[in-house]
């Protein structure tokens, strides 16, 4: 039986800007800017937006602030903050909400100016039980948990390092990506990078970027009056068990494991149905845990299922095909970044390019793709799956 | 007197020199950090119990810093022998030498003026 909300919903817009660096600009020029280009790729006037979804690191209550901007006076406004994860439980609930007929036009949107405005900013008050202990979160925690992976499954940094190998190789297709001229990446080049935090070096961290960007969803009937194909929201599932490290029940394995049998159970497809997947690598480790939990490989089997390219350009299987968060961009909370490189991914087979890429940057045939989001520490896991009007 | 909340109680045991946990009188699981309430039974049965002390290093990095800021430093995940995890560190050693599996036994020392629970190697313990 379907779920009641398979497929229902789906995207018609989407806007990346201010992708790397944005100077002179801020976090809600991004936003407002991300949200009317969205719009005039759908098609639909901002008049007609009546769900507001928003979220980051400087706005307490971003959806306000958005709408004010741009004004907007919605139905519902929604800030909820869940992490770098929040915009794929915005994107679960925006269609819950579009199919009780609450709403018409969401508009989901991120805008951060972190790069230009002097570095990382975290999100997080400080942990009761951590913060003596002068953990340097969010990569201590992430650390901690790659330690341990490491040392119990025998994975090597070098086995680790094919993971941001593979995303800057990505990240040369990509004109839109941070690095896309900074040349390859080599295990070596990954191993030798200065030590952060072990075992996690320099590139095995994120990039620090600005960034903003949105999507528009519609109920399925209004999205064949749009502009571009529609990509529908097939299944998504939301899970997490903890907010610090220190309670995460396992550190080898997410609540990823969860919110993927959800979003699998309601899109009525497995891993195996997957033609791209888009998964949140804060650090190299995330993409290792995440082919795991979200069912790709057995448990500890991740550097073997990766070896000699597998999600490289021309792998077997695409993933994270924007550069990632490791390669392309990352200003803080890189959720909406993961799912709209799915979006397009699927866009790109129905309607074309919809931007410029080199040879390979685009999947030919790409029709379901998965977009998996990450937030705090290993924390909320987000699993969202798209697909091409004909799946549904 | 007033009745202490469990992070208060928490300190206020340690002030004294005490590392407490909790435990549940129902199922007799032990909880940490200290809460109202056992996770998932949400039972408010918790009574503080002193731990063995005994523990395992479940994961650990080591904090890369120039040496004018203070240097590298470690922290450790520990896993006490009755299950909970506990956020910490690892002293009396380099960083470099603290390994996941690495026996350690706990105790109540000072970290910048603030009682904490830190750990050392549990053969330096005796």
């Amino acid at each position: 039986m379907n779920h009641a909300l398979r497929g229902k919903a789906a995207c018609v817009g989407v806007a990346l800007t201010g992708m790397g660096e944005a100077p002179g600009r801020s976090a809600i020029d991004l936003m407002a800017n991300a949200v009317l280009d969205a719009l005039e790729d759908a098609g639909i006037p901002l008049a007609d937006v009546d769900g507001v979804f928003a979220a980051n690191a400087v706005h307490a209550m971003a959806s306000m602030s958005l709408s004010e901007h741009l004004g907007i006076v919605p139905v519902i406004s929604d800030n909820s903050n869940i992490g770098g994860s929040s915009f794929m439980q915005h994107a679960l609930l925006a269609a819950t909400a579009l199919e009780a007929g609450l709403i018409n036009v969401a508009v989901i949107a991120y805008g951060s100016t972190q790069r230009s405005a002097g570095g990382f900013r975290a999100v997080s008050e400080p942990l009761p039980y951590e913060t003596q202990f002068k953990p340097r979160n969010p990569i201590t925690s992430y650390a901690l948990a790659a330690s341990h992976y490491l040392d119990r499954f025998g994975v090597t940094r070098e086995q680790m390092a094919q993971v941001p190998v593979a995303a800057r190789a990505w990240a040369n297709l990509n004109p839109q990506a941070f690095m896309y001229d900074k040349g390859p990446l080599t295990i070596e080049d990954v191993v030798a990078a200065r030590m952060i935090s072990d075992p996690l070096g320099k590139l095995d961290c994120c990039l620090v970027t600005d960034g903003g960007a949105a999507i528009v969803m519609t109920r399925a009937d209004r999205a064949k009056d749009t502009r571009h194909s529609p990509v529908h929201l097939l299944g998504a599932g939301v899970a997490h068990n903890h907010r610090m490290i220190s309670a995460m029940p396992d550190f080898a394995v997410t609540s990823a494991a969860i919110s993927g049998a959800r979003a699998y159970e309601m899109a009525g497809l497995t891993a195996a149905d997957m033609d791209s997947v888009q998964l949140y690598d804060a650090f190299s480790i995330n993409t290792l845990l995440f082919l795991e939990d979200l069912g790709f490989c057995e448990k500890g089997e991740a550097v073997r299922f990766i070896a000699n390219g597998h999600i490289a350009p021309g792998g077997g299987l695409p993933v994270n095909t924007n550069g990632g968060g490791l390669s392309c961009v990352h200003p803080g909370m890189y959720g909406l970044f993961v799912m709209i490189e799915a979006i397009s991914q699927i866009r790109a087979t129905l309607d074309g390019a919809p931007q410029p890429r080199d040879e390979g940057g685009w999947v030919p045939d790409t029709k379901i793709a998965l977009a998996h989001g990450n937030g705090g520490v290993l924390s909320a896991q987000v699993t969202t799956i798209w697909c091409a009007p004909e799946t549904v | 007197m007033t009745e202490l909340g469990p992070e208060a109680q928490y300190r206020a045991f340690l002030a004294e020199g005490r590392f407490m946990i909790q435990k549940s009188r129902g199922s007799g699981a032990y909880v940490f950090y200290p809460r109202v309430a056992e996770p998932v039974t949400g039972a408010r049965d918790l009574e503080w119990v002193a731990p063995s002390g005994a523990g395992t290093v479940y994961a650990t990095t080591i904090n890369r810093q120039r040496p004018e800021k203070g240097g590298d430093y470690n922290i450790a995940m520990i896993e006490l022998e009755e299950g909970p995890r506990i956020m910490s560190k690892v002293t009396g050693m380099a960083p470099e030498e603290v390994k996941v599996g690495l026996r350690v036994a706990a105790y109540v020392g000072e970290l910048d003026g603030a009682p904490a629970v830190l750990f050392q190697k549990a053969e330096d313990a005796a």
